[in-house]
């Protein structure tokens, strides 16, 4: 009964807590066609509340788990398959989906594993999925932005490594996340030293960078720094390549410490402002109120921003570096606004998404990365 | 990162971390390092539910054991806060507070005050209250009222491990008198807890739960009993939005009229007694600044108007739980003007 034509779709793991998610709604019904990146269902955690896309392009034709169903991480909740593949095949797969949902028992789902290490004198905090890369062509270092951490590639680190084909790390850069709150003299070199720093401390002579938004800037002028060490660039929504800068909201951001002054100005991140949940607020008070992080956003700032233009040009690194390299940009970004020309042979602009588009559309960050790894 | 830990551990760890940070914070109070030196006794106690315990020897000369006289280390707490310490004073039972009234009510809350601001008092006083562990009425009491109606004092009744954590450190950091009362039956419960420091200020509340329907205000150890009644409502369709002050004073005022705005629904639920309480107090605020935003009359949930019993079956009479909030909240809603 190993038809390799039935693809099974799993209830993903979103985050290190994630055990379990509940299917709010099915997106397409069955019978419908799907391609790579489709919405199929909305997936509702105690953390997150997210939209599973598919990875797989097929007919959905079981819906094995219904709405309303709190699901293991990694049980079967549907089948994607061709239009030829038998009723009686599919329906036999579907019995033993359900008999195995009905037993609780679910094979377990390995998440991303935290690990850290020490770079530059600091702790480092990260998380690696997959295991994809005995040679280092094949790892996949992703780099959040300003005042993110290394759980906004939630929805992007996983299919990434999806097969096993890549070891995918998400990393926290200092003054961030689980890392150390302490970023020297805040400068775009040193983060990208701390990045390069990361790949030695890790093992990786070569990898390829994904960054956002600072981060973009960030693997950009690690790059730039020592090209050899890297074999691409995805550079989604990066800064210093816009010629302007929503100032308002980074000084917002910085300076906000209850949940009163945050939650409004957060709505400028997504196209969508309901991805604005009591959860992102809540996480990201618990962040700004850890000793040091503070004077850490401080000193980025003046690393972003000069007056109220942006401080950085990262588009001489982009050039220096020579490397592959892809832009992914939303077209209704609040924070950055999508500049009128880019540099690069490829940009990728993605209609539905704001400054969030490994959160918004993280299907066109892993097709990015795709077509830059050349996997 | 953040792991789990219980509320005890918490609170250690807040002043561990500070004693580390800053030289000038110490700990003092009866069994804070108690049976230390005598023989066979080489681990302190810790206080009476070894919330200090480890503290003595990794501070040496800053833990200091006092004797059984409340009104004298609470004023030599509060004197040496004047004088460019940061006591963090342990008085066992918020029921023995009453020994040392001069010293909290009006000596440490008026300095600042008096000395036209010139005066700072920074000092903790950390306290147990609540009923549940078959103390008895002189040691069970919830008295954090009493506190919240004094000027010049701050008043932190954490509901939960992390709570503890980053308000505890905020009330050493801060340069008044801080009343830090702990539920003495939350010690064992536990949470999700960043190893490192935080601060929480104060004055800002924490939204538990979202819900449009009633608005639920908890205190302390309340927030538990009304987040579960909140879920066991959610089941019927009744959605209830779930607040905790976090501090009593000052109070986030702010916060509970938005939400009484969009619900029109008031639930309060205080473990203290019923006269001159939280539950009377948020009560007041919100008839007065939102009257016109309420749909049903205000309810509150509260110990009855008598001391603490020590029958077991009457204490656990005493105490509000989830039952009595769920009743209450059906109140509010099917409520209709007659």
């Amino acid at each position: 009964m190993n038809d390799d034509r039935i693809q099974r779709v799993t209830m993903p793991k979103w985050g290190l807590s994630m055990t379990s998610g509940k299917i709010t709604e099915w997106i397409v019904d069955e019978g419908a066609t799907v391609a790579i990146g489709d919405d199929l269902a909305e997936i509702d955690t105690d953390k997150i509340a997210g939209v599973l896309e598919s990875t797989w392009a097929g007919v959905l034709r079981r819906v094995v788990a219904p709405a309303g169903a709190d699901v293991p991480v990694g049980a079967t909740i549907a089948l994607v398959a061709p239009a030829e593949v038998s009723d009686a095949d599919l329906d036999a797969l579907v019995e033993q989906a359900r008999e195995q949902l009905a037993s609780g028992v679910v094979p377990e789902v390995s998440g991303p594993v935290p690990g850290t290490v020490t770079v530059a004198g600091r702790t480092i905090s990260y998380t690696t999925l997959g295991d994809g890369g005995v040679d280092g062509g094949e790892t996949v270092v992703l780099v959040h932005g300003y005042g993110g951490d290394k759980n906004s590639w939630l929805f992007v680190q996983e299919p990434l490594a999806g097969g096993g084909v890549r070891t995918v790390h998400a990393v926290d850069l200092p003054g961030h996340g689980e890392s150390d709150k302490d970023v020297g003299d805040g400068s775009l070199e040193f983060l990208a030293d701390v990045v390069l720093g990361f790949l030695d401390a890790v093992g990786v002579p070569r990898a390829h960078l994904v960054g956002h938004s600072l981060g973009g800037a960030v693997v950009t002028a690690a790059a730039a720094r020592a090209p050899q060490r890297v074999a691409s660039l995805t550079l989604v929504a990066p800064a210093g390549f816009s010629p302007e800068v929503n100032a308002a909201y980074l000084r917002g951001f910085a300076g906000a410490s209850t949940r009163r002054a945050l939650r409004p100005l957060l709505g400028a991140l997504f196209a969508d402002e309901s991805q604005v949940t009591r959860q992102l607020v809540d996480d990201l008070l618990k962040y700004k109120r850890l000793d040091g992080v503070q004077k850490a956003l401080d000193t980025l700032l003046d690393t972003l921003l000069s007056g109220d233009a942006p401080a950085i040009d990262a588009a001489p690194l982009l050039a220096a570096a020579g490397v592959p390299s892809v832009i992914v940009w939303g077209r209704r970004d609040a924070v950055l606004p999508l500049p009128d020309s880019l540099p690069g042979s490829s940009v990728h602009v993605v209609d539905g998404a704001g400054h969030m588009v490994h959160m918004e559309s993280p299907h066109a960050v892993v097709a990015a990365v795709t077509e830059v790894t050349g996997g | 990162m953040a792991r789990t830990i219980s509320y005890r551990e918490a609170i250690n760890e807040a002043l561990a971390l500070e004693m580390e940070r800053d030289p000038s914070v110490i700990v003092m109070g009866e069994d804070n390092a108690g049976g230390e030196g005598s023989p066979g006794e080489m681990d302190a106690w810790g206080g009476v539910l070894g919330v200090t315990k480890g503290l003595y020897h990794r501070f040496p000369g800053r833990v200091l054991d006092t004797p059984i006289s409340e009104s004298a280390f609470i004023g030599a707490a509060i004197g040496a806060a004047t004088r460019g310490l940061r006591p963090v004073a342990e008085l066992m039972f918020i029921d023995f507070m009453g020994v040392c009234f001069d010293q909290i009510y009006n000596q440490a809350a008026k300095f600042r005050y008096m000395f036209g601001g010139k005066a700072v008092t920074p000092v903790v006083i950390r306290t147990m209250y609540g009923a549940g562990l078959r103390a008895a009425a002189q040691h069970s009491q919830a008295l954090y009222p009493i506190f919240t109606h004094i000027p010049g004092l701050k008043v932190v009744v954490p509901s939960s491990p992390y709570e503890a954590k980053g308000l505890l450190i905020q009330s050493i950091r801060d340069d008044d008198p801080v009343i830090f009362c702990e539920h003495k039956a939350m010690y064992d419960t536990t949470g999700d807890v960043p190893a490192e420091s935080y601060t929480i200020p104060f004055g800002e509340a924490n939204v538990a739960r979202d819900g449009g329907d009633v608005t639920i205000v908890a205190i302390g150890r309340m927030v538990s009993v009304a987040l579960d009644a909140a879920s066991q409502l959610s089941t019927s369709g009744i959605e209830c939005e779930v607040i905790d002050p976090r501090t009593t004073s000052p109070l986030d005022a702010d916060t509970i009229l938005e939400s009484v705005e969009s619900t029109g629904r008031l639930v309060v639920v205080d473990e203290s007694t019923p006269r001159c309480s939280l539950a009377r107090d948020i009560a007041g605020l919100v008839a007065q600044e939102a009257f016109g935003a309420l749909r049903a009359p205000i309810q509150q949930v509260t110990a009855p108007h008598t001391p603490v019993p020590f029958a077991d079956s009457l204490e656990d009479l005493y105490i509000p739980d989830a039952q009595r909030v769920v009743n209450a909240v059906k109140t509010a809603t099917e409520w209709q003007r007659s």
